[in-house]
């Protein structure tokens, strides 16, 4: 019983470890190349942490529900980056006003536009097939 | 007093409970954030006071957890854990969260959602594992055969550590660049990190039903290692349901469809199968650790049906993003995770000079207080949901703020219930530590306290 017992725990283990390394080696197996300016997307998302946008917004409906998901506010009609800089700065009646420095707030849009590439977070973009799973329309 | 002198396991408990009475108190506030949008906009804002609070209420579980590990250490290994390493692996958890709510408090972030310090403060979280892992290994390496809770403690060490180190893979520039795998380990982390810390509860869980029913066959049987296992695959695997609409690999998703969930049945099951088994005196015997257990018990069911549904993806597009998800993630943790580190606490501050009996009226009343709040506030969170699923799903869209504006009556039931639960986890909570300090803290100043002038040596030895 104690054999077995380790021996399915070790074989548990490596099969988790196989299956994380080939989620962290997801852009070399794909050749998934970074996106255009992703260096700059990727410092916007350490603004998106520094401010701590997660606590209220959401990305792929994960994070805060106290305001809207802005996975694809880059581009949503009547929205955009403008929108976004004037919200920012002034705030909502939820939302207090934040002082982003120049570089912090074209970082963030930088991550904001690279977030809507990435695809579409409405949930109503997509079919349920016949195993139940969800898939993009 | 040294507080070398301290029961580790106690001090641990005593130092989580501190920290569930902050996290309430912080939740109380950041639910008025819903009621009363203006209220402390300008100050300390729902943007510290979330975090406050998910921070809080994390460190009640993991130090609740680690000081379960301790007290049952103490009856099951003949190698104590040591106090030295116990008091540093405390002293770490101190200094981190200490700089934790320093941060919060002066607004300087920088982690990641549920871990939203400055990353430099999971230095010494990391410390006071590899510690807590050292001083574990030390006293169990004498047992020969472990009961499934030694299993399920020692797994949940271990995933915690990794996963908690995996955590901040974000660091390196390759895991940030390319958005869609950085947030697909994101939720892999926290999936994983759910189940670690699960696995230290269940286990604590078998442990005091091995306790209380005096069946010490229960911890080695076929049944509670097949959960064990299935727990441990779910621990693994079972992800993948957070992040069905992430445009992710499609074995991600299929993974964490087929794999989730399952092990609440099992447990379940072998809930229902134990509860039958204890007799009345023992139940009367071991009150209100019978009680918590019971509660949780209740509370599996109803989560169970809830991760059940939540978890095929056809259903789980109405629940993602809404309060559905926020009624499962309370109803868990204050259901189940809480009510068993209750039972813990109860089970563990029982002794000679502090017994809770039956006769108590005022710890029945914060019971059913604490009960029928979360029940409330578990409805509120999730007619809340519901109505905002029923939004995001609609083909013509009202702006959020006039959705939002729309669950308002639920947000003030959520608050009120919130209050309420409050008060009676914290009558709760007050039993528990006055308990703590005349039993456990004065017990060991006695000790240190120098004798009366009228006693002399040749007095002691008559």
């Amino acid at each position: 019983m104690k054999i077995k017992v380790k021996l399915i725990f070790a074989l548990l283990c490596v099969a988790f470890v196989i299956y994380s390394l080939s989620i962290y080696l997801v852009p070399i197996r794909k050749h998934l190349n970074s996106a255009p300016n992703a260096t700059l997307a990727s410092k916007g998302r350490l603004v998106w942490q520094d401010y701590n946008c997660e606590s209220c917004h959401q990305l792929y409906g994960l994070g805060g529900y106290m305001g809207p998901d802005l996975t694809n506010i880059y581009s949503c009609k009547g929205k955009g980056p403008i929108y976004i800089k004037a919200l920012v700065k002034s705030g909502t009646g939820l939302m207090p006003p934040f002082h982003l420095t120049e570089e912090e707030e074209t970082n963030l849009l930088h991550f904001l536009r690279s977030t809507d590439e990435s695809g579409s977070a409405d949930p109503r973009n997509f079919t349920i097939n016949a195993l139940g799973m969800i898939e993009k329309k | 007093m040294s507080f070398k002198q301290l029961n580790s396991g106690k001090l641990f408990l005593a130092s989580s409970l501190v920290m569930l009475f902050f996290g309430l108190i912080m939740g109380s506030l950041a639910s008025l954030s819903y009621v009363l949008p203006n209220y402390l906009k300008d100050t300390i804002g729902f943007v510290s006071l979330r975090p406050m609070h998910v921070s809080s209420v994390l460190f009640w579980i993991i130090l609740g957890a680690s000081g379960c590990i301790y007290s049952g250490l103490e009856y099951v290994s003949e190698q104590k854990p040591s106090k030295t390493l116990a008091t540093i692996q405390w002293a770490l958890w101190l200094v981190a969260i200490v700089g934790i709510f320093y941060s919060y408090f002066t607004k300087q972030f920088g982690g990641r959602e549920y871990w939203e310090f400055n990353p430099i403060w999971a230095l010494p979280i990391i410390g006071a594992w590899v510690v807590f892992l050292f001083n574990f290994f030390r006293c169990t390496r004498v047992l020969k055969k472990w009961p499934v809770y030694m299993w399920m403690w020692m797994t949940g060490m271990i995933f915690f550590l990794f996963t908690f180190i995996e955590n901040y893979l974000w660091v390196f520039p390759y895991f940030r660049t390319h958005f869609i795998t950085d947030m697909t380990i994101q939720w892999k982390v926290n999936g994983s990190l759910v189940g670690s810390w699960n696995q230290i509860i269940y286990g604590t869980a078998f442990f005091l039903m091995d306790r209380i029913s005096g069946n010490k066959k229960a911890g080695f049987s076929k049944l509670a290692f097949g959960m064990y296992f299935l727990g441990l695959f779910n621990l693994m695997f079972n992800w993948g349901h957070h992040i069905y609409t992430l445009p992710t690999l499609p074995y991600v998703r299929y993974m964490g469809y087929g794999v989730s969930m399952t092990e609440w049945i099992i447990f379940a099951r072998i809930f229902y199968t134990w509860r039958v088994s204890v007799s009345d005196v023992q139940k009367h015997y071991h009150y209100f650790p019978f009680r918590f257990l019971f509660a949780a018990d209740a509370w599996v069911f109803f989560n169970l049906g809830q991760a059940l549904l939540m978890s095929i993806p056809a259903i789980n597009i109405y629940t993602h993003g809404t309060h559905v998800t926020v009624a499962h993630a309370m109803g868990t943790t204050i259901g189940i995770n809480s009510m068993i580190l209750l039972a813990a606490c109860f089970e563990f501050f029982s002794g000679k000079c502090s017994s809770f009996n039956k006769a108590n009226v005022g710890l029945s009343i914060a019971f059913w207080g604490a009960q029928v709040s979360l029940f409330a506030f578990w409805i509120a969170l999730n007619a809340a949901g519901i109505k905002k699923g029923i939004w995001q799903m609609a083909s013509v869209q009202i702006p959020y703020g006039k959705m939002m504006q729309s669950l308002h009556p639920y947000f003030v039931v959520f608050a009120i219930a919130g209050f309420f639960l409050l008060i009676s986890i914290t009558i709760l909570v007050f039993v528990l530590l006055r308990s703590y300090v005349r039993c456990e803290l004065r017990s060991v100043n006695e000790i240190n306290a120098p004798l009366p002038n009228s006693i002399t040596s040749s007095t002691i030895k008559l």
